[in-house]
């Protein structure tokens, strides 16, 4: 195939033709337009007159231009012009397929398995065994080589993973024979890359596939000053790029939600790019992941574990009477220890407790009131922690002295005791190395770190048990003991250095760590995990999404201390004992890197580019070239005025009108506006699905003609209402039919919505699944509608109760069936202090129109008629679905009735009446 | 072709809403044929129009007795002055007639209608119509109606018609309708013959709104309406000034003609409501009245 550029013809001899278009500018220049022959009577009049000019005589260039213009497209086109002519790959022999299959290539996967099947169709073509492997997922034996058909069935199956390649050349090394190897790359550098290619070329040739697509990924969050951080790297390295990042969590209600969004910006030339999220501690501690927005790769994805989880600590000291002594305070050591892990909380304790702390701290406070006691218990039984500091006024108190307190560990022996002090004997003591079953189990035990005074412990059964730090003379110093779900600590010394050098040596720091008072370290060691097991618990694909992972087996702690993602250790969130763990596929100190290929391996693009026959295009535009030559000739030729005018005018417009769209018939601005208010109009929501608009429609004309034929309310035809782009305060009415996979509205659109059921309009849901669904069950649309309802403004809801005034606003109605008779149609809550006065049929309720009308009735389906009028859909059998049928249309009407009407027909006033009917 | 009986439809359609006409008689001496309409004064005629005493002059046989005998005095019975006019119509039937443009009538459709209506409200109004040259003399009636209307269904071959000056009675009126597009000449001798034998009437000029326009432009061939006539231009659009100021001189001169033999001259457009011309020509009859 002969080409240009791009473009091949597949005819190009017929090219030649284009030779010939000078000489038809000659000979089509030289022949002045037809003359017309006009019988006119005037003619006479005429006799004797000259023509002034006689340019006109020639054809005019432009529409030379023209017509040649339109030859030469016939030309062009029949010589078969193509758009990315394929050009065969030929070769032989068997061929390897291998795919990076990492998480960066999940973006563009399905591109990759596009040149794949491509690749395939050729090796089919040319009769070639090929074998695909994904890198990694490496099969397990040999190469699979099988004929291309049998892959194309397979494809399928294969499917990106979210990790890199781990030394893939390893299993090529044990392969044999000669296979040429086209190497799908991801386009990410990786160890063993360059090994693997050179194992490669050792079998045969190796072409390379690669797109030169940016990869960006997101690094762990941190913690910092208070905000959080979250930095993201990117490679290749381009031009200025904002994305966003988006931060997930649940709510309290224990639904996924994003809660905050954030810009981040890569200025150019920069690799990397940070940005902070302030966010309050409360939100800040739901964030369970976060994400580059839109980005569909496990490397956009950061999932959080205890690292970005703060606690809340409570402090609170005993009174202090001593002022300005800021070194000599209870609590200054313990907010310096705290302050960059935690977030603190002063103030008095039923304040505090309101906010429910992880943690409560009492240094040295011994009298608790019996409120505050009851409050702190139940708080600790609720999974809190009380960790209380000994001190003079604990020591010099009667508490837990006769029995054990429930807010301390141990019982106390009055008064404490003194040891290294200008009054007493002996040393200072030091503290014993931890035992295995401690928390501080591990932690190096400075010599320094001496103790002077302490309160002691009352020899108890328990004692031992609860002992968790112990001096070198075995006297306790941490004891500990849970309580309902949570614990209550006693550090037998001060929390300032009064008693202890404790709290000045950096153990004081890593034992509050261990006591999960502060957060700890964001990766925990390898010697820390050592022989500890976790459970995975939620698990990331390659593409970034999360799956649940609890039927997985355990993940050894050393393995998790490498935190190399790997078919070992899949990315995702792991428990422990007491925390969490994520794993994520771009760590803190991850680069990423373009794959670089040596300069002897071919690369081609990823793009399948398809070959795109320009020949239909060029024949229609010489085509339409000629259309307008038609016009601009009768232009020339004096046809475009006079008799005919009227025909080539509509001709013109028809091509004009030609290439627009229908959609610009659409309503837009003052005439929506204008067709929405000159009369009532009842609206549907547009729900993007055409069978449902319709349907919709349909039903709302339906039910606008009954209105018409039965009541004085007389509707115009239904409209359609585009939440995001339309004004909803027009309708009194919208009919809102829910489709399980139908968008959000946006905010912008949420806004409108509250406002409008806020300032009294009426919205009727339908998810028209009454025949399989309950109302609030599982269906699709319920789902979808609750997802849609969450951020709407709607009330409190109850089941139309049989005294509401939607039963009587028009006919009398106790059933409210649509397509199907489901009596789950729910309405706004009656007030709870409604109530009946004897003797009146209904409740005294006379304020509010429900803004809402939730069921699954499918109205829309039985009040639809045709452009004939005829009804569209069958409703129940026979004669009872005509009934039903009718009741739907009651119940239509009055909606209706009871959205334009209010409460009208709530009033006593119609109770005689409406007595008079229903027979009492 | 037209049929004549449609031709007659249209007609009466046409003269239906109009008073029968009051055709001018201003030389009524020396008209010779009494026809039914009083001048609403006393003269030769057969309806009673008053009593009047007697007068030496009178006959004794003019007495109405049975009046006299109610009073002392002889009372005389005066009829009311009765005339007929004659009226000769002329209808361009040419070729040119026959041309149309868009959904508008033919001229000689409308030309035809015209004249056909005029007739009949003249008919209605007592008077004696009929055709030039000798084909249809005046008469009176109904069966008149039917006759003209078959003459003026026909067409003529050639392509410009030109009116006859023959049988034309002195004094009487005469209604010329023609698109007065060929030459002026036989026009011009038939309104001098007839000025000199005294015969007042009307030149109804009927054109098509194209004739009037000329909306054409590019390289066109004008034919007559029979093809034997031919022009070709190469820029039609240039010709318009030309033409239109060739159309304005072409009516100026009829408008003279008129005005020199006391004719009426009016033109017509297709285009425009047939009642219209109808009325003007009601005007143009009555004029002198």
């Amino acid at each position: 195939m002969w080409s240009i550029g791009p473009i091949g013809f597949a005819a190009p001899w017929l090219l030649l033709g284009l030779i010939a278009l000078p000489i038809l500018w000659i000979l089509l220049r030289a022949v002045p337009p037809a003359p017309i022959r006009r019988r006119f009577p005037g003619v006479a009049l005429l006799l004797g007159l000259t023509d002034d000019e006689t340019q006109s005589d020639r054809t005019p260039w432009w529409l030379l231009l023209l017509r040649l213009l339109a030859v030469a497209a016939v030309i062009i086109g029949f010589a078969g012009p193509v758009l990315n002519p394929q050009q065969a790959r030929d070769g032989e022999g068997d061929l390897v397929i291998v795919l990076d299959g990492s998480w960066a290539g999940a973006r563009t996967w399905a591109a990759k398995i596009n040149r794949v099947e491509t690749l395939l169709t050729e090796a089919a073509v040319a009769n070639r065994r090929v074998a695909i492997v994904n890198l990694t997922d490496l099969p397990n034996e040999d190469l699979p080589f099988a004929a291309p058909t049998d892959w194309q069935n397979r494809l399928p199956n294969l499917a990106p993973k979210p990790w890199q390649p781990a030394n893939p050349q390893a299993y090529f090394s044990g392969q044999s024979g000669s296979f040429e190897t086209y190497w799908i790359s991801d386009g990410l550098d990786y160890d063993g890359r360059d090994d693997l290619l050179t194992t490669l070329e050792t079998f045969g040739p190796v072409t390379a596939f690669q797109s030169p697509r940016q990869t960006i990924g997101l690094r762990p969050a941190r913690f910092e000053d208070g905000q959080v951080l979250v930095s993201a790297t990117r490679t290749p390295v381009g031009n200025l790029t904002e994305t966003t990042i988006t931060a997930l969590g649940l709510d309290p209600a224990g639904v996924e939600r994003q809660l905050a969004n954030v810009p981040l910006t890569f200025e150019p030339g920069e690799a990397d790019a940070e940005t902070a999220m302030v966010l309050p501690p409360e939100l800040r501690n739901r964030i369970t992941r976060f994400e580059i927005s839109g980005a569909r790769s496990a490397g956009a994805v950061s999932l959080t574990d205890d690292a970005l989880k703060r606690r809340e600590v409570a402090l609170i000291a005993g009174r202090d009477d001593r002022e300005g002594l800021e070194l000599l305070s209870q609590l200054y050591y313990l907010r310096e220890a705290l302050e960059p892990t935690a977030d603190i909380i002063d103030g008095a304790l039923e304040d505090i407790l309101l906010a429910n702390p992880d943690v409560i701290i009492l240094a040295d406070v011994a009298i608790l009131t019996d409120i505050e006691a009851q409050d702190v218990e139940e708080c600790v039984n609720n999974g809190g922690m009380l960790l209380r500091f000994a001190g003079p006024r604990l020591a010099g108190s009667d508490l837990g002295r006769a029995e054990e307190d429930p807010l301390l560990p141990v019982r106390l022996r009055s008064g404490g005791r003194s040891v290294g002090g200008a009054m007493s004997w002996g040393e200072p003591k030091a503290l014993a190395p931890f035992s295995e079953t401690s928390p501080f189990f591990g932690l190096p035990v400075p010599d320094d770190v001496t103790v002077s005074s302490q309160v002691m412990a009352q020899p108890d059964p328990t004692l031992a048990e609860r002992v968790i730090a112990q001096l070198a003379d075995g006297t306790p110093l941490v004891t500990r003991k849970a309580m309902g779900e949570g614990q209550v600590v006693l550090v037998h010394v001060t929390a300032n250095a009064e008693w202890s050098t404790l709290p000045l040596s950096g153990l004081f720091v890593q034992m509050l760590e261990r006591l999960a008072v502060s957060t700890r370290p964001a990766t925990p060691d390898l010697a820390e995990l050592e022989g500890t097991t976790w459970l995975p618990n939620r698990i990331l694909d390659a593409y970034g999404r999360l799956e649940d992972g609890t039927d997985l087996p355990g993940v050894d702690g050393a393995v998790l201390a490498e935190g190399v993602p790997g078919p070992a250790l899949l990315p995702g969130r792991y428990s422990g004992e007491d925390r969490q763990l994520a794993i994520n596929v771009i760590g803190n100190d991850t680069m990423l890197n373009v794959a670089q290929w040596p300069a002897r391996i071919t690369v081609e693009g990823m793009a399948v580019t398809r070959e795109t026959a320009l020949k239909g295009w060029l024949l229609s535009a010489a085509l339409l070239l000629m259309l307008i030559d038609v016009i601009a000739s009768l232009a020339v030729g004096g046809r475009l005025r006079g008799p005919r005018a009227d025909v080539a005018a509509t001709m013109a417009l028809a091509l004009i009108l030609l290439g627009q769209n229908a959609q610009a018939q659409e309503l837009t601005g003052d005439d929506f506006a204008l067709r929405a208010t000159t009369e009532v109009v009842l609206g549907h929501v547009l729900t993007g699905d055409q069978q449902t608009d319709d349907i919709a429609a349909a039903g709302l004309t339906g039910i606008s003609q009954t209105l018409f034929r039965r009541t004085s309310i007389e509707p115009a035809a239904p409209l359609g209402v585009n939440l995001e782009t339309d004004e909803l305060a027009f309708f009194p009415f919208l009919y809102w039919p829910i489709t399980a996979d139908q968008p959000l509205p946006s905010r912008v659109a949420y806004g409108k919505l509250n406002r409008y059921l806020r300032s009294g309009g009426m919205i009727m849901f339908d998810t028209r699944d009454a025949d399989t669904a309950r109302f609030g069950s599982g269906s699709p649309e319920g789902r979808m509608l609750q997802s849609i309802a969450r951020s709407l403004d709607i009330p409190p809801l109850e089941p139309i109760p049989s005294d509401h005034v939607l039963t009587r606003t028009f006919y009398l109605l106790q059933d409210f069936p649509g397509r199907y008779a489901s009596r789950d149609v729910w309405v706004e809550a009656a007030p709870a202090d409604a109530e009946q006065i004897e003797g009146m049929p209904f409740r005294n309720l006379n304020d509010g129109v429900t803004p809402v009308i939730i069921g699954g009735n499918d109205w829309a389906r039985a009040w639809a008629v045709n452009q004939s009028g005829q009804r569209m859909f069958p409703v129940g059998r026979g004669m009872a679905g005509e009934r039903q049928r009718e009741i739907a249309l009651r119940f239509g009407v009055n909606v209706i009735m009871h959205v334009l009407t209010g409460n009208y027909k709530s009033d006593q006033v119609h109770v005689p009446d409406l007595l008079d009917r229903l027979g009492q | 072709m037209t049929q004549p009986l449609a031709l007659r439809s249209q007609a009466e359609t046409l003269a239906a809403p109009l008073p029968a006409l009051l055709a001018e008689a201003e030389h009524l001496a020396s008209a010779v044929l009494l026809g039914d309409h009083g001048r609403r004064r006393a003269g030769v005629g057969d309806t009673f129009w008053q009593y009047r005493p007697a007068q030496p002059h009178d006959e004794a046989r003019t007495i109405d007795w049975r009046r006299s005998a109610r009073s002392d005095s002889n009372f005389v019975q005066d009829k009311e002055w009765q005339i007929a006019q004659s009226i000769i119509l002329w209808v361009d039937q040419a070729a040119s007639m026959s041309f149309a443009s868009d959904n508008h009538p033919t001229k000689a459709e409308r030309a035809r209608t015209l004249a056909l209506a005029m007739a009949i409200l003249l008919i209605r109004g007592g008077e004696r119509v009929g055709l030039t040259g000798l084909r249809l003399p005046p008469r009176r009636g109904e069966a008149q109606l039917m006759q003209m209307a078959q003459l003026l269904s026909e067409n003529d071959e050639i392509d410009y018609g030109a009116p006859e000056a023959q049988g034309m009675l002195p004094h009487s009126r005469a209604l010329f309708v023609s698109d007065f597009l060929g030459d002026l000449q036989p026009v011009e001798d038939a309104l001098l013959r007839a000025a000199d034998r005294d015969v007042r009437g009307t030149l109804l000029q009927v054109l098509d709104p194209q004739e009037e326009a000329f909306p054409f432009d590019g390289r066109t061939i004008f034919q007559s309406m029979t093809g034997a006539i031919e022009h070709e231009t190469l820029k039609a659009g240039d010709l318009k000034q030309r033409y239109l100021d060739r159309l304005a001189q072409r009516k100026d001169r009829l408008a003279h003609l008129a005005r020199t033999t006391g004719w009426q001259f009016s033109t017509h457009h297709t285009g425009e409501s047939a009642t219209n011309a109808l009325l003007w020509l009601y005007g143009a009859m009555e004029r002198h009245a």
